[in-house]
């Protein structure tokens, strides 16, 4: 699709991905769709709260999450992220413990998954990237070994101030940050067209000399090698890089949603495409690269997989109340710390 | 008579001559040397924000920093304060000491979803994995007829975020003392500078070690400071309203009323000890601050107060504040920020209180 200014480092010389990845690659979004779905049953059943399900975004989540090094890089995502997140192996009980509201942010270990917390003020942590990979910068790291960030958002997002301050910070300062923008159309229900002026996110980039390429979101392969040339570019202390990720939100934007309110079924029908797991696993029959037993032990997996999560979130008790107290600061202060008795003596009476 | 926190800027409060290791300094200079120290001996200190690098800041904080250690340690940032305080944090999640200034009070709001939704939260959300040793220094509260938002008194504001510590210096010691033990920190710390004290001099005991940066104690940095002692009613104030208070205790005295100021310094945790100590001598208080009166830091102040010394107490603890309107500009200062009057009609306000 459109690219503007063309990436300096692109990685032309990267090998094409090998059977055995594109295998791995199908069987993490069919992991993800089905997580994601059942996250939404999830929610109807009472087992949590609420859920920002990513429907038909597997393959902008999975292609660029699988591009991460986890040595070395780090992801800022939003409260959308689960496809990232799954590809980059986190543990997913403690990243569904947001949607139970035991926690807020996750309670997997940031600097271990090299996954922040999970963020609900968007474009909160676009500037937190862009700090963190200046941080790179300022260790010394060589060009060519550099550590990259990685942001994500939506076209909602983009009208942020923050965003606008950390793409102008990250060119400055020439931070190896990947703004990865997935672009489903819609914030909420405000659609594109009403959200993002200048034509589209990445076309602002132009405006900051960042490097920008919007790519088909719903074709995993695309996204994972616009995103290893991104890491590439920036890992060989070239500065930022703007990717837009074209797809779509099919479902709700929560389970809090209605999305009948503002847009029609047959629009959404139209308006989605191609579904990104039907056409990879087209793809990959077209090309032999696998077979039906493949897909289906894929399913058996996923559906394993979910059984798993679903017991371990039905598992996760309420968190000790004294870590309400314990987790503010490194160093609680003394009216915290007074509190926290007062709260503990009362409850132990009720 | 000094009527004005601008009078009182031309005049030197020093009264102690040298001793060794005790240097006459202004609190610019005071924080300037903090900030080289902490650069020298942290080396993921990190100094940025506008103007701080060649220029040394528009106050001349970081004056010569930047040429000494160098521009990846002391760097001027495009002109944004969420881009700094945003910054602030990814810098933090990769191991460094940021140590961001915002120029001007004022210009903290736009920097405040930054500030309140992810500094201060981080430790929590990320269940203690990545604490935020973030000190972000303030030029703070006003007395120095500067044109609008160029003097705010934010205390309560901060001081009001969970996840946040606030203190404010008020002699060129502490300014020193305070700055180095904030960075040494593991959490972040707003750190009001009293801009109408930057040219005051004092004098620093820049030997004595800093407790929290190194096995030392200086006597109780960590809490207020008795900044003179009294028996008859006890003045609390921070920043730059702790001299105004000296200046009002030195009047008062020729009346023979003999006043005790406590000077808050953290104005979280508050140092509600301090507060009982002293007022559960004097019996009587009034808490002075720039900042308007509902809702401040004052209110807080009277019931720790209230709460300690209820019974001792022989009138209710007074407040003598800015009003409830946007911090004025210059030449209506005067009449906002507590002169020297209006806090002796508080302490006369206490004094002759009678139960009715
Ligand atoms: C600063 C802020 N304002 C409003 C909201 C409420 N809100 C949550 S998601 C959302 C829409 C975001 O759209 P987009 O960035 O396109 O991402 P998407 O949800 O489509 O993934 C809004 C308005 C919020 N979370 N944060």
């Amino acid at each position: 699709m459109t690219t503007n200014p063309v990436l300096a480092a692109v990685d032309d010389d990267a090998a094409p991905l090998t059977h055995h990845q594109l295998r791995e690659l199908y069987t993490l979004m069919a992991a993800v769709r089905h997580l994601d779905t059942s996250a939404v049953a999830w929610q109807r059943q009472g087992i949590i709260p609420g859920y920002a399900p990513e429907l038909g975004q597997e393959a902008a989540q999975v292609g660029s999450g699988y591009a991460v090094d986890r040595t070395r890089d780090f992801v800022f995502p939003t409260y959308r992220e689960m496809g990232v997140a799954r590809a980059m192996g986190l543990d997913m009980v403690g990243y569904m413990s947001t949607h139970k509201a035991t926690w807020h942010g996750g309670m997997y270990n940031p600097l271990e998954s090299r996954f922040a917390p999970i963020q609900a003020v968007v474009a909160g942590s676009v500037l937190h990237a862009v700090g963190w990979a200046h941080g790179q910068t300022l260790s010394g790291n060589a060009a060519g070994d550099m550590g990259v960030a990685m942001t994500y958002f939506g076209d909602g997002a983009s009208s942020q101030g923050d965003v606008h301050e950390a793409m102008n910070f990250a060119a400055v300062m020439k931070a190896p940050v990947v703004f990865f923008i997935q672009n489903n159309g819609w914030a909420i229900s405000v659609p594109t067209e009403r959200q993002v002026a200048g034509g589209s996110v990445a076309a602002r980039a132009a405006g900051y000399s960042i490097p920008s390429l919007q790519v088909d979101g719903n074709d995993v392969v695309a996204v994972f090698e616009a995103t290893r040339s991104a890491f590439a570019h920036c890992r060989a202390g070239n500065g930022p890089v703007v990717i837009e990720a074209m797809t779509y939100r099919r479902g709700p934007h929560s389970t809090a949603d209605d999305p009948g309110r503002y847009r029609t079924l047959e629009e959404e029908r139209l308006d989605a495409g191609e579904d990104p797991l039907e056409r990879f696993k087209q793809r990959l029959l077209t090309d032999g690269v696998a077979d039906e037993a493949f897909f289906a032990d894929a399913q058996r997996l996923a559906v394993e997989e979910e059984e798993a999560v679903r017991a371990g979130i039905a598992d996760l008790g309420p968190r000790p109340g004294a870590e309400m107290f314990s987790l503010v600061f490194q160093e609680p202060t003394p009216a915290l710390q007074s509190q926290a008795t007062a709260w503990r003596e009362e409850s132990e009476h009720a | 008579m000094p009527e004005t926190i601008t009078d009182l800027r031309l005049k030197d409060d020093s009264t102690e001559t040298d001793t060794a290791g005790v240097q006459q300094l202004s609190m610019q200079q005071a924080l300037n040397r903090a900030l080289d120290e902490i650069l020298a001996k942290n080396p993921k200190a990190v100094i940025f924000g506008e103007d701080c690098g060649r220029l040394g800041g528009v106050f001349r904080i970081t004056d010569g920093l930047q040429a000494k250690h160098g521009e990846d340690r002391v760097f001027d940032t495009p002109l944004a304060e969420s881009g700094i305080l945003g910054m602030s944090v990814g810098l933090a999640m990769a191991g460094f000491h940021p140590i961001p200034e915002v120029q001007f009070d004022g210009f903290a709001y736009p920097a405040i979803n930054q500030i309140v939704c992810q500094i201060a939260r981080m430790n929590y959300r990320s269940r203690g994995t990545l604490p935020m040793p973030i000190t972000l220094r303030v030029p703070s509260f006003g007395g120095i007829r500067a044109p609008e938002h160029h003097g705010e008194s934010l205390e309560a504001l901060f001081a009001h975020v969970p996840g946040l510590k606030v203190v404010s210096p008020s002699t060129p010691h502490d300014a020193y003392h305070l700055l180095k033990y904030a960075a040494a920190r593991p959490d972040p710390v707003i750190f009001m500078e009293p801009k109408s004290r930057y040219w005051q001099k004092g004098p620093v005991d820049v030997t004595n070690a800093t407790p929290g940066t190194a096995a030392h104690d200086d006597g109780g940095l960590t809490g207020a400071r008795v900044a003179r002692e009294g028996r008859h009613l006890t003045l609390v104030a921070w920043g730059a309203m702790v001299s105004r208070c000296l200046q009002v205790a030195e009047l008062a005295a020729e009346d023979g009323i003999d006043v005790e100021v406590l000077d808050l310094r953290w104005l979280k945790p508050i140092d509600a000890e301090a507060l009982a100590r002293s007022v559960g001598k004097t019996r009587r208080a009034v808490v002075v601050h720039e900042a308007p009166l509902t809702s401040g830091l004052g209110a807080e102040v009277a019931q720790l107060i209230t709460q300690s010394c209820f019974a001792t107490l022989k009138a209710p603890v007074e407040r003598v504040t800015g009003f409830d309107v946007p911090y004025p500009s210059g030449d209506l200062e005067d009449e906002y920020i507590p002169n020297i009057d209006r806090i002796l009609f508080g302490i006369q306000r206490v004094l002759e209180y009678r139960r009715g």
